[in-house]
């Protein structure tokens, strides 16, 4: 097959894109956790930059690749859904520079409440992403529902996390800049686990061809 | 980084008697790259893949004003030895056109007309050319049998094989897949690109896609002007000519 190898290559690529991504994830929260302003500036100095690189390459790739090859079926499933993953790794990497700016932000300024919560969010998250990648990668619809089964664990520890924060600003209306902070990095991290979502859900359309988005067939 | 230019064509203008068939072609064909020419028909693609091994130069009433160079020498000055051109730009037409000889024969002839008495020379060129052309684990069993006897697909590996047996430098193929299936088609674009490790090519295609998949640089034809000419990854996404966008989108041609 001749686009073989740009199909190859797409893969390779959007490979090294999620791992720059999962890198600014689980920087952005360890910077806020370990009050690391250092770790965190490079996620909104550096890495955002690449992480935009490579939605500019792997666009063009996918654009090249069709016009050149004309895929057909499973392979030109693969690119349009390569295409969807890739603007979605883009706005992780957004999330993850909006988390590291709220934290940059905390850091400065005494602790609302120990840690616990946002950390496990943010565990749970990069391993919804990492195996959000790696079922497109082995093309596993098994693995990409189990993505897409976690999600709601995500919400639900953002819920627990509001309602204890809403807690703390009625007790003390001088932590209501610092805990909107902390709601909105929670807020970032349920997005992000909801974008992984959409990989696994676009896995499962790749591989089977089957639509689950939106429920619109039962699995 | 530029790759080598290896064949260089300068203000090629052609007339078949008062028929301007090609105005003012400039164009480059770069070493070990696969140049496509695509345009509709009559445009003057075959026309000018023939003048690169001078086809044209037995054609009535046919004429050629500028210049071509291959490795900086002009291929229509007066002391160019065409049969020796001939040989080092090698040609696959259309139709496979295989001689109604044994297969071996085929791809030995060449050789025996250039001279080459040594039989086993003559054999593992042979064998050699035959494994290049991707065909030679099909019919190594058979060498001795009719040409005639392959299918198509076979039949136009078989011209390949006899065409690099010669030891050419650049490979034109003017429509080489018009006339076979999409499965040897296939194999003859996976060739191609096989080919390009060795040899400078350059394929005529009224196959827009053909070209997309298997070329470095296409150069787009139209009523014997050239309209573009690019790395066909830009050509074929973002072209820079209203007629080349028209013409690929199929409005046209």
């Amino acid at each position: 097959m001749l686009e073989e190898k740009q199909m190859t290559q797409l893969k390779r690529i959007l490979i090294e894109n999620a791992t720059l991504v999962e890198g600014m994830i689980a920087k952005s929260v360890k910077g806020l956790r370990d009050e690391d302003a250092h770790i965190l500036r490079t996620v909104i100095e550096q890495d955002e930059t690449k992480a935009n690189d490579y939605e500019i390459t792997i666009d063009e790739l996918c654009v090249t690749t069709i016009a050149r090859y004309q895929p057909n079926t499973k392979a030109l499933r693969t690119i349009l859904m390569a295409l969807n993953i890739s603007s979605g790794l883009e706005r992780m990497a957004d999330h993850a520079v909006t988390i590291a700016e709220s934290g940059l932000y905390l850091i400065e300024h005494p602790i609302v409440k120990p840690l616990i919560d946002i950390p496990r969010m943010g565990e749970i998250t990069i391993s919804m992403l990492k195996d959000a990648i790696t079922a497109f990668i082995d093309e596993n619809p098994d693995l990409a529902l189990k993505v897409c089964e976690r999600d709601s664990s995500v919400d639900g520890l953002r819920n627990q996390i509001a309602r204890e924060l809403v807690s703390f600003m009625i007790e003390d209306p001088k932590t209501i800049e610092r805990a909107l902070q902390l709601s909105k990095i929670a807020s970032n991290l349920e997005r992000i686990a909801d974008l992984a979502t959409n990989i696994g859900e676009d896995v499962i359309y790749m591989v089977k061809g089957t639509v689950i988005k939106h429920h619109k067939d039962q699995v | 980084m530029e790759p080598e230019v290896k064949i260089k064509a300068e203000k090629v203008n052609f007339f078949y008697g008062k028929a301007h068939a090609l105005k003012d072609i400039n164009l480059d064909i770069y070493a070990n790259q696969v140049t496509a020419l695509i345009g509709p028909s009559g445009c003057g693609k075959s026309t000018f893949i023939r003048l690169l091994n001078r086809m044209n130069d037995l054609i009535p009433g046919a004429r050629m004003e500028g210049r071509i160079t291959m490795d900086g020498q002009d291929i229509f000055a007066p002391r160019t030895d065409v049969v020796n051109l001939r040989r080092r730009v090698g040609m696959v037409f259309q139709k496979p056109n295989p001689f109604p000889k044994s297969i071996f024969e085929n791809i030995a002839y060449g050789l025996k007309l250039g001279g080459v008495r040594d039989r086993a020379f003559i054999e593992q060129r042979v064998i050699e050319s035959l494994k290049k052309a991707a065909i030679y684990d099909e019919i190594k069993d058979r060498l001795h049998e009719g040409a005639l006897m392959l299918s198509g697909g076979q039949q136009q590996r078989l011209c390949i094989a006899r065409c690099i047996a010669v030891d050419p430098k650049v490979i034109l193929f003017d429509e080489p897949c018009a006339s076979l299936d999409p499965i040897s088609t296939r194999k003859i674009e996976e060739l191609i690109l096989e080919l390009k490790k060795d040899y400078t090519i350059a394929i005529v295609t009224h196959n827009m896609q053909q070209a997309a998949r298997v070329s470095d640089y296409t150069a787009f034809l139209y009523l014997g002007s050239q309209i573009e000419f690019g790395p066909t990854q830009k050509l074929f996404t973002v072209p820079k000519e209203k007629m080349t966008e028209d013409y690929l989108s199929g409005r046209f041609g």
